[in-house]
């Protein structure tokens, strides 16, 4: 699937998107950071405070608890403060 | 149900013109409310804002809030506009217009739809500063989340 990264995500990990490929046992939102936070530095330091990431699949906010089933695309970013 | 206008550009808009087009041939328009937001700079320390987005999501995420609003209250326009890119202060970010029969769906619908886009259309501010200094990301307030969720507690049409 491809994931995308917003904001200070994006800047701690250090790219803007990418292809990943979790294992069939990442099957909700929470365990796909979980997966992720363990790939490296940047990655674990955007996802040190859990609390303050937000998710959407497809584009639609989801929860951590949110299955990722068959979605194309997850993003991950900071709360949000435009407007 | 209307369809709401909605557009996310790196450019200016005109809220006169944007609002004349809502308006425009007809005669049962009793109100039009239309809420401008500027990039603010208090300390005088601000050099421009920069406002990333999430393409694809931002509109969408947007007309979700707007047909919210339309299922809330009978109104006769929508219109919202929200610029991404780098934002001086004093210059426009964002532009809600509502129009209705009354005003206080107009009001209503023009306050319901800046709470729920400070708190759900995926856009981020970063700063940069007039010293050059390496800016921060503004962070999202609490009270931004509060003024949202008392939407949830209140009729969707105001008493006249």
């Amino acid at each position: 699937m491809k994931a995308v990264y917003f904001a200070w995500v994006r800047e701690r990990i250090g790219v803007a998107e990418e292809e990943i490929t979790p294992p069939a046992s990442v099957q909700t939102v929470e365990q796909l950071v979980d997966w992720l936070a363990a790939r490296g530095e940047g990655y674990a330091a955007a996802f040190a405070n859990r609390k303050s990431v937000r998710a959407a699949l497809d584009k639609m906010h989801v929860t951590t608890q949110t299955p990722i089933a068959s979605a194309r695309e997850i993003a991950f970013f900071p709360p949000m403060t435009g407007g | 149900m209307i369809a709401p206008t909605v557009r996310v550009q790196a450019e200016d808009f005109d809220v006169v013109a944007e609002e004349t087009r809502l308006t425009q041939g007809r005669r049962d328009i009793g109100a039009v409310v239309a809420f401008t937001g500027l990039c603010r700079d208090e300390a005088g320390t601000l050099h421009a804002l920069e406002l990333e987005h999430y393409p694809g999501m931002a509109e969408a995420e947007i007309v979700r809030v707007a047909e919210a609003a339309l299922e809330r209250w009978p109104l006769m326009g929508l219109t919202v506009i929200h610029r991404y890119g780098l934002i001086r202060p004093g210059a426009r970010i964002v532009l809600v217009i509502a129009a209705a029969r009354h005003r206080a769906e107009a009001f209503a619908a023009a306050e319901f739809m800046m709470d729920y886009l400070k708190t759900r259309a995926p856009f981020w501010k970063k700063t940069h500063r007039v010293d050059g200094a390496q800016g921060d990301w503004v962070e999202a307030k609490a009270s931004d989340d509060a003024a949202t969720a008392r939407w949830d507690a209140k009729p969707s049409s105001p008493a006249r």
